[in-house]
């Protein structure tokens, strides 16, 4: 530290003055390069010097800790350049104090510390920088795949805390890495490796981790579709011309953004068959009274039964991200639209068919009054058939078991 | 197999004569009807009542989702072509043939105004206000069996076939009557299954003078003291005019009394089950 400052401290001397001292240039030059000779030769003195000791792979602090490093994995490391009392400061000599002075991180990575300190991470002692980013002596360039922070291992990283129960109990969190794991964008990310699959930090940021209760939080409600639309952009342009997304943009935080849906960490592939079958109810925890009437239709029924994904489900109908309603002529659910919309699945729909309502309600006899006496029929024909019957055959049982019993006492009381 | 026969005959009460009440055809017709309805009462119910915790599991051990449809067109295809044979069978004895037994008179399945009296004269005899009425070939319940049958085949049929062909349907149906056909096809199914696991259950099986099962069905004969106790009209105007021995049948063979037995248990079994499920459905 004191050198490195010393050397720009020479570099910015000649350069303030050289038009005065063209002279001395010659000179200046000459000491400069025995400088940078000096500096090189002493950083490798003192990596080595320390090295001499810590270089034992077993050597321990009194409380039994490692206080071992392996010079050449920190040699290949982004700090590698760097010599040992760079960071650990209070070490001027040979021997040096029993107690070191704290690695401080923000004495040169000051906008990474700006940023933790306001973060959920603020908390230095429970998220020292090395919880993210592993050992001091073996950090690499976050495109190193050696690196903690290199996007195929961030998952394995944040999940060291995010991914127990201990977590979950302290702080009120859930476990998400498992989700993540299983996840679509996990799969990709682990099975794949597929580097531009989101990570925990494509969407929740790294330093500068902000609870989605905070506004300024990427994973904030109204912030969560630009979130996904930094990869999505498409599917964002679409939501946004959507009845959910203008709603939201708006100010009504009732609608719903992306992970509404999609959930936040264990999101699915849309044509998945869990997806399909965990999609309706979800739709249905705002839509309830369609999502009632919907279970009353054969869509329903037999898409209730695990697995038989083919059946229509609400977005089949109702498209998934520009969600318009049915009086926009661009809505797939639009009277002129609607021969193709149901003609996805039903060949030969024409315009008689597509009469059929997804929604009817047998029990509402403004709305659908046909429905509604044909229901109120078919209930009367079985109440009616069944009471009576059940009547007759109970009445019939007690007489008839009456009579055998008399005939057999009659007969000697066999089997009375 | 004559060798059986004597086994057999030690084995009923009489050891008398046996008298033929249903033809082989109408037996199989019944066996059809019996087998087909049961795989549509079990396939239908987990769709009509899909939300309950035993739909998945019954659905799967149909053989999944895909299966439990196709299950359940298969029994109704069945089902149809039985029905459709039944109607030639009338076509044929009552229209061509000009057997008009066939839609009037003691042998007709077509109610008269003795049935109406017997209903009554029954409903006061249960409750003990007047003497048990005597039933000639077909009782007023059975007949009611027989139509309850009759019209839900059509009022099913038609209603199952208009959601399977939709598309085609749509051509001559009003919109809302697509609607209209789930409603009356689950209505109606379920009516027809609540009827025949309980109603027809006990009047035909399960009651004291037939328990635990009426085996006349499956082997087309009963015995004389039998005939003669459910039927005493019947079986007094054959012998009034001199037909009753044409009536005579073989005692039936021990293999088919037990097969029927088996058979006969293991479908009501399955019948009761699917009530028990259908009414813990309908009330939870």
């Amino acid at each position: 530290m004191g050198k490195a400052a010393g050397v720009r401290r020479i570099l910015q001397e000649p350069l303030a003055s050289r038009a005065k001292m063209f002279m001395r240039s010659g000179i200046l030059v000459a000491g400069l390069a025995g400088l940078l000779l000096m500096f090189a030769a002493g950083r490798l003195n003192a990596q080595s010097e320390c090295l001499a000791c810590h270089g034992d792979q077993t050597m321990q602090d009194a409380n039994g800790h490692s206080i071992a490093v392996d010079g050449k994995t920190f040699g290949e490391s982004i700090h590698g350049s760097l010599q040992c009392n760079d960071c650990h400061t209070n070490i001027k000599e040979y021997p040096h104090p029993e107690q070191v002075a704290k690695v401080e991180c923000k004495s040169c990575h000051a906008d990474e510390a700006k940023g933790l300190a306001g973060s959920v991470h603020a908390d230095s002692a429970e998220h020292p920088c090395t919880s993210c980013h592993g050992n001091a002596h073996t950090i690499f360039p976050k495109a190193d795949s050696r690196s903690a922070v290199y996007p195929l291992n961030v998952p394995k990283t944040c999940g060291n805390c995010h991914g127990t129960e201990g977590m979950a109990k302290k702080h009120g969190l859930a476990s998400v890495y498992p989700l993540y794991v299983d996840s679509i964008h996990g799969f990709a990310l682990s099975n794949e490796g597929l580097l531009v699959a989101a990570n925990c930090q494509s969407c929740h940021g790294s330093h500068h981790i902000l609870s989605h209760t905070n506004p300024e939080s990427p994973t904030y409600k109204t912030n969560i579709p630009k979130t996904c639309g930094s990869c999505h952009a498409k599917i964002n342009d679409d939501y946004e011309m959507g009845i959910h997304g203008k709603a939201v943009a708006a100010g009504n935080l009732k609608a719903p953004v992306c992970t509404d849906c999609h959930t936040a960490h264990a999101i699915l592939q849309p044509t998945e068959a869990a997806f399909r079958m965990q999609s309706t109810p979800i739709c249905g925890s705002c839509h309830k009274d369609q999502l009632s009437t919907y279970r009353d239709t054969f869509h329903s029924q037999l898409g209730s039964l695990g697995g038989y994904v083919e059946t229509a489900r609400c977005w089949d109908c109702h498209g998934a991200h520009q969600i318009l309603p049915a009086s926009d002529p661009h809505s797939p659910i639009n009277k002129a639209n609607l021969v193709t919309t149901c003609g996805k699945c039903h060949a030969g729909a024409n315009l008689s068919f597509v009469q059929y309502q997804p929604h009817a309600n047998a029990h509402d006899r403004k709305l659908n009054p046909a429905l509604y006496f044909v229901r109120l029929f078919m209930n009367v024909l079985l109440i009616g058939t069944l009471a009576f019957f059940l009547i007759h055959t109970i009445l019939w049982l007690i007489r008839a078991r009456y009579n055998q019993i008399k005939k057999k006492s009659t007969d000697g009381g066999k089997d009375a | 197999m004559p060798d059986l026969e004597p086994t057999v005959a030690t084995t009923t009460k009489t050891g008398g004569r046996f008298f033929t009440r249903f033809t082989r055809q109408q037996r199989y017709m019944h066996a059809v009807l019996f087998t087909t309805f049961l795989g549509l009462a079990g396939t239908g119910l987990p769709l009509r009542f899909s939300e309950s915790i035993w739909a998945r599991g019954l659905a799967r051990g149909v053989g999944g989702f895909g299966a439990i449809l196709f299950f359940h067109k298969l029994c109704a295809v069945v089902l149809t072509i039985a029905f459709l044979i039944h109607l030639k069978e009338i076509f044929t004895r009552g229209i061509v043939h000009r057997e008009m037994g066939v839609f009037w008179g003691s042998n007709s399945m077509v109610a008269n105004w003795k049935d109406a009296k017997d209903l009554f004269g029954h409903l006061r005899w249960f409750v003990g206000l007047g003497p048990k009425p005597n039933f000639d070939r077909y009782a007023y319940w059975e007949k009611f069996d027989y139509w309850a049958v009759f019209w839900g085949m059509i009022v099913i049929g038609f209603s199952g076939y208009a959601m399977w062909f939709a598309p085609f349907f749509a051509h001559f149906l009003p919109g809302w009557a697509l609607n209209a056909v789930l409603v009356i096809h689950s209505e109606e199914g379920l009516l027809a299954i609540l009827f025949i696991f309980s109603i027809h259950f006990v009047n035909t099986h399960l009651r004291p003078d037939s328990f635990p099962m009426d085996m006349v069905v499956f082997t087309g004969v009963e015995s004389e003291e039998e005939f003669k106790l459910k039927r005493p009209l019947e079986y007094e105007r054959l012998k009034r005019e001199g037909k009753l021995e044409g009536r005579l049948g073989e005692a039936p063979q021990t293999w088919l009394i037990n097969f029927s037995r088996v058979v006969g248990t293991i479908a009501i079994v399955i019948g009761l089950t699917l009530l028990v499920l259908t009414l813990t459905a309908y009330f939870s």
